[in-house]
């Protein structure tokens, strides 16, 4: 107890060591964070296709990603014999690190972020676009043809959506006025309202554009089963995969931490300045009590004497945490010290619940969709969504001209470019459908 | 040493080391990642100069962009092939004759100039952002050379197109 109070007196002390302290948290959680991840979409899979899913390992599968990342470390490291070796061991670290170095901009909290950069957007843009280094080289350097047609599907896939991904997010920039990711939500709080309110459209085109960037079903083609194996990744095996893995569930969580960050209002609970739904604040301690009572209802059924007392442990642990919580939410919140502790603790449960959502619509998507074909991606990127995302920056532009110099109320200016955008959008969609589709793949058409 | 100075070295030092290897490797995929290196590092140099929109522009442009570009060509070439054809054309003496005149040339410079190493103290950071002060100049001061470059650059754009493509 002595040596916590004398560390949280040092942290005190010393303002510059909280950024210290915050790394090591984020770079020490989001294994853990991205094998829960696999978890829950293995078992939002096995929902949808009504199964249980992973069961054995621990109660209802929940020690399963553990028992993964304990088997992958075992696993005997292959290097395949004619690799590039050198590269071949550089390329899952480009795609892990380019992953994580994002986390230093993402504001989990008012508190809660390693560095409030005055480019934050641009910073996590950049350093996300170094991820495809990671598949590109890792494909090349395996010497075989499913890995490069992977990769070379993959970057050139990457490269099509990075310019509708760039222009939607310039669409919530627009709104924001500001580059630093923290000042992106206090703009938001300023304005009571989110901007995916202002501008659903760039919204859309994030979510379409991120599945498509982070290689996910339905544009999965680098590592399409039935055709490339795994894509670049078919060489690589135990724990260089898990690195790979571990990048790509990184760079899920990112993307999603961007999209809630500039559509979704961040950390701020569903109508932050509404005095009259204060009580939501109580919410968070409430649900995560309504699942320690599930935890301790579904303790005596589970099958297994260690997993009755796993549960039980999972239980009492929610039930910390639930008490964390409504203990920030009795605090004062106008008193200066006690008001960032509450908000901290508040915003990061309301951010990852965002971020969760999010990553909910993104299995959802996986599920229901079929994957495309190369050609019906690339002219989904390059025919509807980049004129699309290039009309809804001039929409929300002009929107913006008009509320503010020619004192149009503001919905009604973002009704009117929105409305416009949508008729943009389905003008394209119709010239699209019109074309005469190829019964073959264009790309290897006439000359074979 | 300060914190500043001793980051400027590394990352020169970085920067240095990725050129050499650059230009030294026979592999072109590894002197492609020793050329990314090199540009961040150059990056990080930029960092360290607080001009954190030129930072990020550097990484967006050259290394999410033209460097992906250049490894995806290199992808496609037969590296075996490659690596067996003399990569180089015998003129290294005379190489060398120019590198040596660059650099006595840039050293008699830095000589020449050496009364200004002496820097004053470094003015205190602007409180604006360092991005909304480039959109300023770029979109009032320069409109016009902005302008006129985006245009010649959407002309090359349109005209590789029009060159590569036999059917539009």
């Amino acid at each position: 107890m002595a040596l916590i109070k004398q560390i949280i007196e040092l942290l005190l002390q010393h303002q510059w060591l909280w950024p210290l302290v915050f790394a090591v948290v984020i770079i020490a959680v989001l294994p853990l964070l991205a094998g829960y991840v696999v978890l829950m979409e293995r078992k939002v899979m096995a929902d949808m296709q009504v199964r249980l899913g992973p069961m054995r390992v621990g109660p209802h599968g929940l020690l399963q990603p553990i028992a993964d990342a304990v088997k992958l470390l075992m696993k005997e490291d292959i290097i395949p014999e004619k690799a590039d070796k050198w590269i071949f061991w550089l390329a899952p670290l480009i795609s892990v690190t380019a992953a994580i170095s994002a986390y230093a901009a993402v504001p989990f909290g008012p508190v809660f972020q390693i560095a409030d950069l005055n480019v934050g957007v641009l910073f996590i843009t950049a350093v996300m676009s170094m991820g495809i280094f990671g598949v590109i080289l890792g494909g090349w350097s395996s010497n075989s043809h499913y890995s490069l047609l992977g990769a070379l599907r993959s970057s050139a896939q990457v490269i099509s959506y990075e310019t509708a991904v760039g222009f939607a997010l310039i669409s919530g920039l627009l709104l924001a006025g500001t580059l630093s990711m923290k000042q992106i939500v206090m703009v938001q709080a300023e304005q009571h309202v989110w901007f995916i309110f202002l501008a659903p459209v760039g919204f859309f085109i994030y979510l379409v554009g991120s599945i498509a960037e982070t290689n996910r079903a339905p544009f999965d083609l680098p590592e399409a089963e039935s055709e490339l194996v795994a894509g670049y990744m078919t060489e690589y095996s135990g724990f260089r995969w898990a690195i790979y893995f571990l990048g790509e569930y990184a760079a899920m969580i990112m993307v999603s931490s961007v999209a809630v960050t500039l559509f979704l209002g961040g950390w701020l609970r569903p109508f932050p300045s509404v005095r009259a739904l204060d009580f939501l604040d109580f919410l968070p301690a409430l649900l995560l009590l309504g699942t320690a009572g599930y935890c301790f209802w579904r303790t005596p059924r589970q099958p297994v004497q260690i997993q009755k007392l796993v549960m039980a442990l999972v239980g009492v642990g929610i039930l910390v945490v639930a008490g964390i919580l409504g203990w920030a939410a009795t605090l004062p919140s106008n008193l200066p010290e006690t008001s960032n502790t509450r908000a901290g603790i508040l915003g990061a449960f309301w951010f990852l619940l965002k971020v969760f959502a999010y990553i909910y619509t993104f299995m959802w998507v996986r599920f229901t969709f079929p994957r495309f074909r190369f050609d019906q991606l690339m002219r989904l990127g390059w025919h509807f969504l980049i004129p699309l995302s290039i009309v809804n920056v001039l929409g929300v532009g002009t929107a913006l001209v008009l509320a503010q110099q020619m004192q149009w109320p503001k919905w009604s200016a973002i009704a009117l470019t929105t409305a416009v955008t949508l008729l943009v959008a389905a003008w394209l969609a119709n010239i699209e459908l019109k074309r005469t589709l190829p019964t073959t793949r264009p790309d290897i058409g006439q000359e074979a | 040493m300060s914190l500043d100075q001793f980051f400027f070295y590394f990352f020169g030092g970085i920067a240095l080391l990725g050129a050499i290897g650059t230009v030294t490797r026979r592999n072109p995929v590894h002197s492609a990642v020793f050329l990314i290196t090199s540009l961040l590092a150059t990056a990080g140099i930029y960092l360290l100069q607080r001009a954190e929109f030129l930072f990020a522009a550097q990484i967006i442009l050259y290394v999410g962009g033209i460097m992906v570009l250049f490894v995806f060509v290199i992808m496609l070439v037969d590296i075996d092939v490659a690596l067996r054809r003399i990569q180089f054309t015998r003129q290294g003496w005379v190489a060398l004759l120019l590198t040596l005149v660059l650099g006595a040339q840039l050293a008699l410079a830095l000589w020449m100039s050496r009364a200004g190493f002496s820097l004053p103290p470094a003015q205190p950071a602007p409180t604006q952002g360092n991005t909304e002060l480039i959109g300023r100049v770029l979109f009032q001061n320069y409109m016009l050379p902005f302008e006129i470059a985006s245009i010649l650059l959407l002309v090359a754009l349109i005209g590789a197109v029009v060159m590569s493509k036999k059917r539009i």
